[in-house]
């Protein structure tokens, strides 16, 4: 009966809601800096486009952001119901950090979104831009504070155990600001970045195909191809940097990500094979000889670890990470590629005239998400079989909980998330799918959600109306 | 040592939950009443009275449970099993309602569905809110420092009807905040669902009320233990006053005071609760002391809590000057 067994099971439900949360705030920071620069411009420069793509933009954020929240109360209250060992165990740290996160973050967002989604011509241009600020912002401090308690899980720092089992802290400095801390921030953050201008190129190339000449698709296209050429290098050079990191603090990880099971000076690279959990070695491998030694350690003959240091019993499943870890770094290069044809495109004057950069760009729309989620797949499963990395098992900080009711919840969640969040992602290409317009007013049944009552002027959002725009407002 | 941490922290939670059940309240409530207000036009307005708001009156319920889970970890891992079913539920109804806020102007085809999802949603997260809260006052069994009870252990007649008594009462808190909100037959209609609600909420209270000291001796004491009384009268003589200002204020036709004697009823039973409860977290057994976590954990919280509260309150309060005023009628035409 393995497939009853309460913590699996808990697990599961714990990977299944993460999952898909992790999708909408990875979104949702990158496209509310975005939201922030494009407010930005519009007011500096005055040029339409800039207000026309904010609009277009604010209502997919809405939509995703909205996701994000629910999904993510979901996450805060998980801790207990499935996992209230290591709520007692690990609240007295974990949760003043996710207190912070509530504080700081959680009621910017949310009280500011309204003003951002509703309040243009309530509050006058400088303070709804300030609106707009914050939520940008709010999304940034939430993933630091996450980020923060996630890393402290990955390598505990500034705690005792106290009388009664519980880690209680002692240095809130070290453990805000753990060893790997800055590395997962960096790359999550811009992780985030990328996978909302791989979503903003897409949805860019998508109408350039049809209208090479739309100013919003050129625009939008343009800025998210820039991101793509510089930050995807950036983000390979802190991907490097955090995996030298989990090296050092979490070898049997890397160990895992590497598919190693021996440890051996002059490790090769091994670049595909199968992680054997049970043989204890790595099948079908194709390597390059000293490659890895080299990469870990900046030496030829570097000694790298292998699974077999560990008992059995603390390895994490090097099958799955092996394979995530690829996945994600096959990705990262892949943005790499798009970024350095947009360039070459750019040279050449024809950015927008090249078909091929603007297929393969709606292509690679989505894959930021896939990135994402093979990079927390590879940190987390990683990070297995602890909850707090070294400390405390995964299997002590399960909560006590029978199994069916912890199989019934997961079905629930199953059903309930594939309904709500597949209409969400329907309404969401479905409004991707309109290209930016700047001369049409609103779908009738979008121009409630600004209009009804809240705001006076339904069509605002048309540079018809914005032309008469009140000057005092400014 | 009555003003130490682990008692700044309840009364903060306290004020954190207090915040949550009086803001959250009325838009859940607005739900609940969606079904019985069957124009179109009607739940567009009621929909977007609520709309710039919900989102962060919903974050005190993170504030509440994240607060509990960051210094009071025991209570926090006693109570989350304790109510699991509950908990899913509502955690899965407020998904289906929070969605609905943004999918009902995206498709016109499948809004019915989501005025739907918005009334079912805010109707189970009011009634699964109110049984957690039955479930607490009637006690949580705990051995070891884990919940040593069953999955339905929550499942009483009593906490069946705590979470009856919430649904009315938020929906008096939606229908008093529609007074308060529009205008014409839609307000019309309002007056008269408050008037009805109204008297019901005050029953209901007076059950629950009457009900809880026979399941505790520690409750009983607090409210019949002479010269105890003496402190704790004041509070049923309150609700007379907000009932007395409630009724009147619907029968004249008044906007706020409907919506500010509601909101004071919640304050009262609220109170009333503390007052039965005090010291505990978790009755019978954790106290506040008990259940809190390390001095370093408490006073780390604290410093961000005093000086953020503050500002969320006030950035709060200028969300709603804002979005003030009736929500008009004539906005989507």
């Amino acid at each position: 009966m393995d497939s009853f067994d309460p913590v699996l099971l808990a697990r599961w439900q714990f990977a299944f809601t993460v999952s898909f949360h992790i999708v909408f705030p990875s979104f949702s920071i990158g496209l509310a800096s975005y939201l922030a620069v494009l407010e930005g411009l519009w007011l500096a420069t005055g040029r339409t486009t800039y207000l026309t793509l904010f609009n277009y933009w604010k209502k997919i954020f809405a939509v995703a952001f909205g996701m994000g929240v629910v999904s993510g109360l979901v996450m805060a209250y998980q801790f207990g119901t499935n996992w209230s060992v290591f709520s007692d165990k690990a609240g007295p740290i974990i949760g003043p950090l996710m207190g912070y996160e509530v504080l700081t973050a959680f009621f910017l967002e949310a009280g500011f979104l309204g003003v951002m989604l509703f309040g243009l011509n309530k509050v006058g241009r400088s303070l709804h831009y300030i609106a707009t600020l914050m939520v940008a912002i709010g999304t940034f401090i939430s993933a630091f504070w996450i980020l923060s308690a996630n890393s402290w899980m990955q390598t505990p720092v500034g705690y005792t155990i106290n009388a009664v089992g519980q880690f209680a802290p002692t240095d809130w400095w070290a453990i805000v600001f753990n060893p790997s801390f800055p590395y997962r921030l960096v790359h999550m953050v811009i992780a985030a970045y990328l996978t909302t201008a791989l979503v903003v190129g897409g949805v860019g190339a998508w109408h350039l195909l049809r209208d090479r000449l739309n100013d919003g698709s050129r625009v939008m296209f343009s800025m998210a191809m820039w991101m793509l050429a510089i930050v995807a290098p950036i983000q390979i050079l802190a991907g490097d940097l955090h995996g030298l990191n989990t090296l050092e603090h979490q070898p049997a990880k890397i160990a895992a990500m590497e598919g190693h099971f021996e440890t051996r000076a002059g490790a090769p690279l091994i670049l595909f094979g199968w992680p054997d959990m049970e043989a204890e070695k790595t099948l079908y491998e194709i390597a390059i000889p000293k490659l890895g030694s080299l990469i870990l350690k900046h030496e030829w003959d570097g000694v790298v670890k292998g699974l077999k240091d560990w008992p059995k019993e603390d390895r994490p499943n090097a099958t799955i990470v092996f394979w995530s870890f690829r996945i994600m770094v096959g990705l990262g290069f892949l943005m790499l590629g798009l970024g350095l044809w947009s360039l070459w495109g750019r040279y050449r004057k024809r950015l927008y005239e090249m078909k091929g950069l603007h297929v393969a760009s709606v292509l690679m729309g989505p894959l930021g998400f896939v990135a994402v989620l093979a990079g927390w797949v590879t940190t987390e499963v990683g990070r297995q079989p602890y909850t707090v990395y070294g400390v405390l098992r995964t299997a002590d900080s399960a909560a006590p909980i029978a199994a069916q009711a912890v199989a019934a919840s997961l079905i629930a969640f199953v059903v309930v998330y594939f309904f709500v969040f597949g209409a969400g992602v329907f309404y969401l290409l479905r409004l991707m799918s309109k290209p930016p317009h700047e001369n049409e007013p609103d779908s009738p049944s979008d121009a409630h959600l600004r209009a009804a009552g809240i705001v006076p002027a339904p069509a605002l959002e048309t540079v018809g109306e914005l032309a008469t725009y009140p000057e005092d407002r400014r | 040592m009555m003003l130490d941490l682990a008692f700044i922290w309840a009364a903060i939670i306290a004020f954190a939950v207090l915040a949550y059940v009086m803001m959250d309240g009325f838009d859940l409530g607005i739900g609940i009443l969606f079904p019985f207000y069957k124009s179109e036009a009607d739940r567009d307005r009621m929909m977007n009275s609520v709309a710039p708001v919900w989102d962060g009156n919903e974050t005190w319920l993170v504030l509440g449970g994240g607060g509990l889970f960051a210094v009071f970890p025991l209570a926090y891992a006693a109570i989350m099993p304790a109510l699991y079913a509950p908990i899913i539920i509502m955690l899965l109804a407020l998904v289906f309602r929070g969605v609905a806020f943004e999918y009902r102007w995206r498709t016109r085809r499948g809004k019915f569905l989501w005025d739907w999802a918005f009334a079912l949603g805010s109707l189970a997260a009011t009634f699964t809110q109110g049984i957690a809260l039955g479930t607490i006052v009637q006690g949580i069994p705990i051995v070891d420092r884990a919940y040593a009870g069953g999955w339905w252990t929550w499942l009483t007649p009593f906490s069946f009807f705590t979470g009856l008594a919430l649904v009315v009462g938020y929906a008096l808190l939606g229908a008093t905040w529609l007074i308060l909100k529009t205008d014409e037959q839609l307000q019309e209609r309002s007056y008269r669902f408050a008037m009805i609600l109204g008297p019901a909420t005050l029953i209901l209270i007076g059950l629950v009320s009457l009900w809880t000291p026979f399941l505790e001796p520690l409750y009983m004491e607090r409210w019949f233990s002479w010269p105890r009384m003496l402190y704790t009268i004041p509070v049923p003589l309150l609700v007379a006053l907000a009932a007395y200002l409630l009724i009147r204020g619907l029968v004249r036709r008044e906007e706020y005071t409907p919506f500010l004697a509601s909101l004071a009823l919640f304050l009262l039973s609220f109170i009333g609760l503390g007052v039965s409860f005090y010291p505990y977290m978790v009755p019978p057994t954790l106290t506040i002391w008990d259940a809190a976590g390390p001095e370093e954990s408490l006073s780390f919280l604290l410093v961000g809590a005093v000086v953020l509260v503050p500002i969320i309150l006030a950035y709060t309060a200028y969300s709603y000057w804002v979005f003030r005023g009736k929500v008009g009628s004539e906005g989507y035409h």
